[in-house]
């Protein structure tokens, strides 16, 4: 390495700080200005705390007044357990320690914390769902391994969020079609989801039309009509190295004037840092819609995320969100050994739920996502 | 948010201070951070209990304890670690003596042999080579169409009987290849075979019965850089099935940390040969494993970047700069225009930051870096007449107003820019004077660091300014630069009259008594201390 390029790397960080500087010290005077507020919040809570007490007091008042009934010994336990876990005194911590030894040893919490992590969960929230764990276990006075894992069921189930609405958006507004937009990464299955999806809205007694973006990949489009032909359905496709927004505006032309129920549109994989690529995608987004007129966005955007995907998902779903705001996920190639639980992190912290799984390369190997089969598969 | 593993150490070792020896405790606090690390960049977590092991084993020996900067000196143990995991034994395509070379690709779906298929072809023809591509992915819908179009863009004959989409037997296909390719005298015949899952018994057994039918003098396994906890299973699976012996790293083009490359190796024992770095059919290239090193433990990847510095800089501008940095001369905002034209043609800022070593902490910061401030910056500097821009001291209040009316902006962003730029000369300014670059504006306007002349060279001049930084900002740091400066130089004295300062030499890549110049070949690991303040 010779001198000029040590220049240059100098260059690169005099500019970094000229720019970069600015950020940090920003971004350090915004720090200091949430720490300020967080100690503020500190005390609030300490307040609230105080009340909450009271109030649970005054509760408890009411009821023996109104009902006469006392609660049962154990559950009172476990509200003690729960206050003094909650509280940050020493005593109460020491109390807590005293009235609820945790009886399960290291290694059993170690194989719970490994199950998670070879899941693909991640660290961070393995190591928080684990601490939540051990404390309710403290607070239940568990002490069976098989029980713990009952909750850590629980817990992940609730993270998972059952409740939430996983339908596909397949109908249209106002008799216009819905329109879908598939995005994902290289090799995610996002052609093949399209397929399935296809024959799923097929066999619904929809009409659907395809649209294929993915102008980029060799074959790409051929691949699409095929799993079209073989369920029926028509796809629109323009020559390799077409402008992809436009190909979807001429989908949902087409799909408008056919007055086809679903317009899906399958896009090129795109690495999450290619932020050319990332901004074609956020066009094609734009210019989906467009003729149908004003006001009406586009349906619904489905993330293929692989299973066998790692942390990386993580910032996959980010990225993607950003761009295209996504409202929901496909998760692909479960059929494999890999347990995909890198959404469990994405939905914990994006809020956007799974809603299909790909189950392999056969055409109707597409499920409907169920919280709790996932999390059973997950701690199997 | 993960810091890199060398920030995070250094924070662990923080506290050992004074203490000559390390105890098991703080070994096993390193082992914690090194998991987690390992962990986070997705190295299987059977690969990682083994590698901790071993790490674990030669922290306690004297190496580490006897050494000046016990923290520095685990990172490099770990970094030696996993180079020579990833590295051992790196080596070429074993060709046939009598050809034609059979390659044949095995991976899971979507992990990118179709793709890599069309890049070897290329590749091997601009090698020298004749290479034939055999269509034997029959699975995939129009898996054989996009052959033939990678094979015609890569320049190479495809070899194609089956139309695929379920059609053909994909044994009966390769076998006939053979004879093909002998008979058009081709000296490679590259394979693709169909995805498949590792627990597919039926296919598994497919791609052995290709394998035994073609005798391939490599199979290379591909696998997909963001591929996580799976990998040992997979690589399990497919080295069961067909015996891989090599494997090729593909979408490392992606911003995935790629600890998948570990596990692979680790566990197979097999080499890394190539790694798959993007759409275009060049995108491919020989596997470096002190880079993959840097990678996984999140050091940035500074070759990456110089080389893509090299490809966008202007020759004689840059030769300008350097000669009149030598010369004494001040930096101005005509060398920073000049620069900002180069560092834009490079991509994205928020891409280059990332590439820089130390940078992953600033993460956070980084995504929410707004790249329009480059442009406010250069519509600042551009609203200055030619005269303002080689000389800014003779920006006055008035002058300045007119320079924010012009950019579209307050007076008080161009004050903030003045202010930084005036740090970074002086920053230029201390580096041609000492070789060092001691005043770095990281916190805001650094001093001079104590001890500063010292230094032996420029690698550890870079490193030692941070541990000034954090310093200055662990004890009740103030909001004003000037100030937060005196006292991490008050901070700085007060240690360094104390105790040798550990801080400031575990920051060092290079150990500061080995390293009498500085060696281009440590910057790389030199620059990893870059950025480690700023902890939270």
């Amino acid at each position: 390495m010779d001198q000029p390029i040590i220049l240059l790397i100098v260059a690169a960080i005099v500019f970094a700080l000229v720019v970069g500087v600015g950020i940090s010290l920003r971004v350090n005077a915004r720090k200091k200005g949430l720490d300020d507020r967080r100690g503020i919040d500190a005390e609030v809570t300490g307040e609230l705390s105080i009340d909450d007490v009271a109030e649970a007091v005054e509760k408890d008042k009411a009821e023996a007044r109104g009902s006469e009934v006392p609660t049962e010994p154990a559950s009172r336990l476990v509200r003690l357990r729960e206050r003094l876990a909650k509280s940050n005194s020493g005593l109460g911590r020491g109390l807590l320690n005293l009235l609820s030894r945790d009886n399960l040893d290291e290694s059993a919490w170690e194989e719970i914390e490994d199950t998670l992590i070879l899941a693909d969960v991640g660290v961070e929230p393995t190591t928080e769902l684990v601490d939540r764990l051990r404390e309710r276990v403290k607070v239940l006075g568990t002490r069976n391994p098989e029980e713990v894992r009952g909750l850590l069921r629980e817990e992940l189930i609730e993270l998972v969020d059952p409740t939430m609405d996983r339908s596909l958006a397949d109908t249209g507004k106002g008799g216009d079609p819905s329109v879908i937009l598939v995005v994902g990464v290289n090799g995610a299955g996002k052609t093949t989801t399209v397929g399935k999806i296809a024959r799923v809205l097929v066999a619904e007694d929809k009409s659907v039309l395809l649209g294929a973006a993915d102008t980029f990949r060799a074959a790409a489009a051929e691949q699409l009509s095929t799993w079209g032909e073989r369920v029926g359905v028509e796809t629109v496709r323009k020559e390799e190295g077409a402008d992809p927004a436009s190909v979807a505006y001429s989908a949902v032309e087409k799909g408008q004037a056919d007055g086809s129920d679903v317009v899906l549109i399958d896009t090129a994989g795109r690495l999450q840092n290619k932020r050319g690529l990332m901004d074609e995608l956020g066009k094609v987004k734009r210019v989906a819609t467009r003729p149908l007129g004003e006001g009406h966005e586009i349906d619904e955007v489905l993330l293929v995320l692989d299973a066998t995907t790692g942390q990386n998902g993580m910032q996959q779903a980010k990225v993607f969100a950003e761009a295209v705001d996504i409202t929901g996920i496909v998760l692909t190639k479960l059929d494999g050994t890999a347990k995909g639980g890198i959404v469990v992190a994405v939905q914990r912290e994006l809020g956007v739920p799974v809603k299909l799984i790909g189950l392999g390369e056969g055409a109707d190997d597409l499920a409907p996502f169920t919280a709790e089969g996932f999390v059973d598969a997950l701690l199997d | 948010m993960f810091n890199s593993l060398s920030d995070r150490l250094t924070a662990t070792f923080k506290n050992l201070r004074g203490k000559g020896r390390l105890s098991e405790a703080d070994v096993d606090a390193t082992i914690r951070e090194i998991r987690r690390a390992l962990l986070d960049a997705d190295v299987a977590l059977p690969v990682v209990r083994a590698f901790t092991g071993r790490i674990r084993e030669r922290a306690l020996s004297e190496e580490v304890s006897g050494a000046l900067n016990p923290g520095q000196q685990v990172v490099k143990i770990v970094n030696d670690e996993l180079v020579g995991i990833l590295g051992g034994q790196t080596r070429r395509l074993n060709f046939a003596k009598r050809p034609p070379t059979v390659i044949m690709l095995a991976g899971l779906q979507g992990a990118g042999k179709t793709t890599l298929a069309g890049k070897l072809a290329h590749w091997l023809k601009s090698e020298g080579h004749r290479p034939m591509l055999v269509a034997a992915d029959l699975q995939r819908p129009n898996a054989v169409n996009q052959l033939q179009i990678v094979g015609e863009r890569a320049g190479a004959v495809v070899y194609a009987p089956e139309p695929g989409n379920g059609v053909g037997d994909p044994i009966q296909v390769a076998t006939d290849s053979i004879e093909v390719a002998k008979s058009k005298l081709h000296d490679v015949v590259i394979v693709d075979t169909a995805g498949r899952l590792g627990i597919d018994e039926e296919l598994m057994q497919q791609a052995a019965d290709i394998r035994s039918a073609v005798n391939p003098d490599e199979v290379l396994f591909v696998i997909d850089a963001m591929i996580g906890q799976d990998a040992v299973k997979t690589a399990e699976a497919f080295l069961d099935g067909v015996d891989f012996t090599g494997v090729v790293l593909s979408k490392l083009d992606g911003d995935s940390r790629g600890g998948a490359a570990l596990s692979v190796a680790e566990v197979t024992g097999k080499p890394i040969m190539f790694a798959s770095t993007g759409e275009s059919i060049k995108d491919f290239e020989q596997f470096h494993p002190d880079r993959m090193a840097d990678r996984i433990l999140d050091m940035g990847d500074i070759m990456t970047l110089i080389e893509q510095a090299e490809k966008n800089f202007d020759e004689k501008e840059t030769e300008k700069l350097k000669k009149k940095v030598e010369s004494g001369e001040d930096f101005d905002l005509n060398d920073f225009l000049t620069q900002m034209a180069g560092l834009k043609k490079m991509g994205s800022m928020k891409k280059m930051l990332g590439m820089m070593p130390g940078m992953s902490q600033y993460k956070e910061q980084l995504a929410n870096f707004d790249e329009r401030e480059v442009d406010r910056v250069e519509a600042i500097v551009r609203s200055m007449t030619p005269q303002e821009r080689s000389n800014p001291k003779i920006l006055n209040g008035s002058r300045r107003a007119r320079i924010a009316k012009g950019a579209g902006t307050t007076v008080t962003a161009v004050n903030q820019l003045m202010e930084r730029f005036t740090q970074a000369q002086k920053m230029m300014r201390s580096m041609t004077r000492g070789g060092g670059m001691p005043g770095m504006p990281g916190g805001g306007g650094m001093p001079q660091m104590p001890g500063m002349g010292g230094m032996p060279g420029a690698a550890s001049g870079k490193k030692k300014k941070p541990a000034g930084k954090k310093k200055g900002r662990k004890g009740g740091q103030s909001g004003n630069p000037a100030k937060r400066a005196q006292e991490a130089q008050a901070l700085a004295d007060k240690k360094a009259g104390k105790t040798q300062d550990p801080v400031g030499s575990a920051f060092g890549g290079v150990d500061l008594g080995k390293d009498e110049e500085f060696d281009p070949a440590n910057l790389p690991k030199g620059f990893g201390g870059i950025f480690p303040g700023g902890k939270k």
